[in-house]
């Protein structure tokens, strides 16, 4: 029988449609996976076994008809992302046993398209991270290597995407936290435009910078699946009005013509050469394909990372402040007082990484400080976003490297916030500007995956999904798979 | 700048976080390096640039006043630490005039 | 050494939207804690608020209303505090873009009139409520959370309780009018805080001030007030220093004490709410307001001085409120003379509501019942006397005002066929008042009258009984 794990949506969708396989089977085979694999990844949270087979057992008496792409197929939701009645955690002490009574827009957008979410997957606290070292359940590990981190923030929605255990999910981004996982684990990953994606109901990190978004194992899955999960949502003010164009529309492999930007402060000092090696192997495949590939300037990305700790800390510690100990969440027992509910509650509940962006939030924004630090980072993000307005008047896309390096080791960087900050660099800008980006698997250093970042317009995913998709055609990066999902060990 | 632990822990307090001597210290540090990190903005010169808190080029989004019935109280009270008779439960508040609309 | 008392206000109003300000649930609630509540009023963990528009413009309306620009970029900030009666621990508020700014109203105490200018009107969402219990323990319900208000700043432009008064009389009366709230001080719609402080005559610089809450009437601001400025003066005579503090009113011995003293200024990390998307109030929206607007206490004022010709404060009082502003026009419009109305709403009808405490909606009088009887009185057919029967029968137990004044036989006397005989047998039964009288004394006459009156249960048309006695008395 084939391993249903590897297959892509489009076949799942053939096999489904056409009863060689049920939904129930898809499903249990799906759970098996993951709990044949689970002790190695350490992806899932929180599984959802019983009512997916329900859904599944649904599925298949209603009958799935070929309208319906993505019905039967199983999803992973990172768990910063609230289910009616599954726990979702943050990956936090402080929600460590929180049942949603409500379903975030996104996971009725699942429900409508006949998705079957099979579990939560593992994250940094609050998207705190890039590592997903930050959780306080487990620690993900990089489906290429198991010594090696996921990446994250959405690490367990990357690494169970690529071991196999999952054909897609969905992660959010603030800073990078769906491209680097992806791009660690050599998958595909896309950060929507802001706005293309309702955010209602996702835990909110800074809502200025999140984005729910997709991770599959190809181009095509992916945009699938984020035609399923986009559109304006009455419930979130900052959701875009605009109709979602159909994304595989433009996926024939032909880019002939097309105008492509790289900029050089992603290609210079602090890129691991491996990476910028394939970086610009895949400059000579665009080339080669028939695009303009021209070098550009983005001079104010450098300070996109000291513009994100001040904006996303400022307003996480905002946001983060309804955790109290109250209404719900973790309370302490500790309590003699009101101020102990607070204090204490949220010093036990919370982890180092959120308490270390708190403080600094709340700095941010204190009396005397705040000129200093909110308000210049949110005029130099004025600036961040002219470099991109500017380059987008001559060029339909930029690209350059996800991250600075291929995954790192398991506990590397855990004690350095700064070095863990800079390996965001490159994907910071994109969610300062609001503008799409995504990762595609471009090579490899040293056995481990390197990630294409594609930057698109406002709204404009299509394009980019055009791109890529003509890239991975022209490419088997996508198709090499590591050990646990078949891959040769070497 | 270096940030002083006076004002960490001021911080802190309008954080209701607490630390212990040893974190207050290491936090005193940490925080003081990701500043250090976060003046080179200094640099940029940023006379006559709008600020910039959100890129949504949404305007005047508004629902229309249509009111709908509130969440099942059992429902709301599902993860609730403490309740009394359909009420919010917390250990005294001393009234110390901060609240208020 | 003289001082001059220097104050501001912040009133904060409930606009009677039908949902929350961000969330849909009802802005009115019932009585069960936290059941008109859902989870963005909850704050459950990845909601997301959205402007309700009515909110929105009933925001601009009452700032128009009170002379102000409106800000045509427009945000909403967050103002970060823990509390358990605020479950975001940060209300959405509106910081450095309130959508009122620099506007001003007119006040008149002891004839004088005087411009208190308003720094800002800005929109926000109330707190939830807490109740402490006894047993160290305080409860929560959030079925206030999220009601829309407005928050209207005075400049620090009063300078005596009195002036306070005034100015709150005066906002309350012109947001009424525009119907965006009920503004009940009592029921909490509008609530109101105090800033004092005392300054040396002649020095320009304003002294410290405290801050006064609590203050649930009228009256209470004015009693507050009052108290506190003695206080202060006491305070500084006596070469103390005022502290910057927040002194609660205490309602039992009309004293303000102590709630805490300010630590250096409170520290709110307001920062743009970035939930929410700005605003653009085009010119047109705001005209659109502007037009929307109805006649306002000040206009109606004046319309009632150059129109109808009432006296200053008749105008002044008949606006205080637009109940009875309106009752006062319906009553016109039902054919009474503007005096006569006038003179009736704010002599019996407002002494009737003040010492039964009530609201004239409550009542049974109707501006019909009232404009019959007026018309009862201008006719002959009762006197004012039996008026105030009439009256008393109408507001409490309402009905046709000619209906009450037949069936309980209250008409006037006034045919002579009918009087002559009563006042003979009066005249005869006082032969020393008529001697009075040939003596000079007109005393006499009203003696004669009152026992006349008191023969026909006051009935007797006053105007006919005098010119038929004098006839009378000089045939004797
Ligand atoms: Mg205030
Ligand atoms: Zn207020």
């Amino acid at each position: 029988m084939t391993k249903l794990y590897d297959l892509d949506l489009v076949t799942l969708h053939e096999k489904l449609t056409t009863k060689e396989i049920s939904a129930t089977e898809l499903t249990k085979a799906t759970f098996d996976r993951i709990k044949e694999t689970e002790a190695n990844i350490d992806a899932f949270l929180t599984l959802n076994e019983e009512k997916a087979m329900q859904k599944a057992a649904e599925l298949d008496q209603a009958g799935i008809t070929s309208d319906q792409p993505l019905a039967g197929i199983p999803i992973g939701i990172k768990d910063n992302i609230v289910t009616k009645d599954l726990r979702t955690t943050a990956a936090s002490k402080i929600l460590a046993n929180f049942e949603p009574i409500y379903d975030a827009t996104v996971m009725n957008k699942v429900y409508q398209a006949g998705l079957i979410p099979v579990g939560k997957l593992n994250m940094d606290e609050f998207a705190m991270g890039g590592s997903t070292e930050n959780s306080y359940f487990k620690t993900t590990k990089n489906a290429w290597d198991q010594t090696k981190v996921p990446g994250g923030s959405s690490g367990g929605s990357a690494a169970a995407v690529a071991a196999g255990q999952i054909p897609v999910s969905l992660g959010s981004d603030t800073g990078g936290s769906i491209r680097q996982p992806a791009g660690f684990n050599g998958i595909v990953g896309m950060k929507p435009t802001y706005g293309r994606v309702s955010r209602f109901g996702l835990i909110a990190f800074a809502s200025s910078l999140d984005q729910i978004g997709t991770l599959t194992r190809n181009v095509k899955d992916n945009a699938l699946a984020l035609n399923a999960i986009s559109g304006y949502d009455k419930k979130d003010g900052t959701s875009a009005n605009l109709a979602v164009p159909d994304f595989t529309a433009g996926l024939t492999g032909a880019i002939k013509g097309m105008r492509i930007g790289v900029p050089k402060e992603f290609m210079g000092e602090g890129i691991q050469k491996e990476v910028r090696e394939a970086v610009e192997k895949a400059v000579i495949t665009f080339k080669e394909l028939g695009a303009i590939v021209e070098e550009i300037s983005l001079p104010h990305s450098k300070y996109g990372v000291a513009v994100y700790y001040i904006i996303a800390s400022s307003e996480a510690s905002s946001n983060l402040q309804r955790f109290d100990g109250i209404r719900y969440g973790y309370r302490s027992e500790n309590v003699k007082n009101l101020e102990d509910v607070y204090v204490n509650s949220r010093t036990e509940g919370f982890g180092m990484e959120v308490k270390r962006r708190i403080m600094l939030g709340t700095f941010s924004l204190s009396a005397g400080y705040y000129d200093a630090y909110f308000k210049k980072a949110g005029q130099v993000r004025s600036l961040i976003k002219q470099d991109f307005d500017r380059a987008f008047e001559k060029y339909d896309l930029i690209i350059g490297p996800t991250s600075p390096t291929v995954a790192y080791g398991l506990g590397e960087n855990i004690n350095d916030p700064i070095t863990m900050y800079m390996s965001d660099i490159l994907t910071i800008p994109v969610n300062l500007a609001g503008v799409p980006g995504m990762s595609i698997p471009c090579g490899f250093a040293a056995g481990l995956p390197v990630g294409l970042q594609i930057i698109g317009k406002h709204f404009d995913e299509a394009t980019m999904y055009k791109a890529a998709y003509a890239f991975e055609q022209a490419t088997d990066f996508h198709q090499q798979k590591p050990t646990i999902l078949g891959g040769i060990a070497e | 700048m270096a940030i002083s632990e006076e004002q960490v822990k001021h911080v802190a307090k309008l954080s209701k976080l607490s630390f212990s001597e040893k974190e207050l210290h290491n936090f005193t540090e940490q925080l003081g390096e990701i500043i250090d990190m976060v003046e080179l903005l200094e640099e940029v010169d940023t006379t006559g640039v709008s600020f910039m808190s959100n890129v949504t080029e949404n305007l005047n989004v508004m629902r229309e006043d249509v009111s709908e019935p509130g969440t099942d109280r059992d429902e709301l009270f599902k993860n609730i630490p403490e309740a009394e008779n359909g009420y919010i439960k917390v250990p005294a508040i001393m009234d110390n005039g901060e609240a208020g609309a | 050494m003289n001082f001059e008392t220097v104050i501001g206000l912040e009133v904060h109003v409930e606009l009677n939207t039908n949902s929350k300000i961000f969330s849909p649930t009802p802005a009115h609630f019932g009585a069960e804690p936290n059941s008109n509540t859902n989870i963005i009023d909850w704050s459950y963990p990845g909601v997301l608020p959205v402007m309700n528009e009515r909110a929105l413009e009933f925001g601009m309306k009452a700032a128009l209303a009170l002379n102000c620009q409106i800000s045509q970029l427009t945000h909403f900030d967050r103002k970060n505090y823990f509390y358990p009666d605020n479950p975001k621990a940060y209300q959405i508020s509106q910081f450095d873009e309130p959508i009122g700014h620099d506007g001003w109203i007119e006040i008149e105490v002891e004839g004088k009139k005087k411009k208190i200018r308003i720094e800002r009107v800005h929109l926000e969402e109330d707190a939830g409520k807490n109740i402490h219990g006894s047993a160290g323990y305080s409860y929560v319900d959030l079925n206030r959370q999220g009601t829309p208000l407005i928050e209207i700043v005075s400049e620090a432009d009063m300078r005596s309780p009195e002036e306070a008064y005034a100015y709150l009389e005066a906002v309350r009366s012109v947001i009424q009018f525009t119907g965006v709230s009920d503004v009940k001080m009592e029921e909490g719609s509008m609530r109101c805080d105090a800033n004092i402080s005392l300054r040396p005559y002649g020095q320009e610089a304003f002294g410290t001030k405290t801050e006064l809450k609590n203050l649930n009437s009228l009256s209470f601001v004015k009693k507050g007030l009052a108290f506190e400025e003695k206080r202060q003066a006491r305070v500084l005579l006596s070469g103390g220093v005022i502290d910057q503090e927040t002194r609660r009113y205490d309602e039992a011995t009309a004293e303000t004490l102590l709630m805490r003293v300010k630590e250096g200024s409170s520290d709110y990390r307001y920062f743009p709410e970035p939930d929410i998307p700005k605003f653009e109030i085009s010119n047109k929206w705001i005209e659109k307001i502007r037009a929307s607007l109805p006649e306002l206490p000040q206009e109606r004022r004046q319309r009632y001085r150059d129109q109808l010709g009432l006296p200053e404060y008749d105008a002044m009082v008949l606006t205080l409120t637009k109940e009875m502003s309106d009752f006062f026009e319906a009553t016109l419009e039902n054919g009474a003379d503007a005096k006569q109305a006038s003179n009736w709403l704010m002599g019996e009808v407002s002494g009737y509501l003040n010492s039964e405490k009530m609201e004239l909606g409550a009542t049974k009088l109707t501006p019909n019942n009232l404009a019959g009887m007026i018309q009862l009185i201008a006719d002959g057919t009762i006197s004012s006397k039996i008026a105030k029967k009439v009256f008393k029968e109408l507001i409490e137990n309402g009905g046709d005002a000619k209906e009450v004044v037949e069936a309980k036989g209250l008409v006037q006397l006034s045919d002579p066929a009918q009087l002559l005989p009563l006042i003979n047998e009066v005249l005869d039964q006082n032969q020393q008042s008529i001697d009075d009288f040939k003596n000079g004394k007109d005393r006499a006459v009203g003696f004669l009258v009152g026992q006349i009156m008191k023969a026909t249960k006051g009935k007797a048309n006053p105007g006919v009984l005098n010119q038929l006695l004098k006839v009378e008395l000089e045939k004797r």
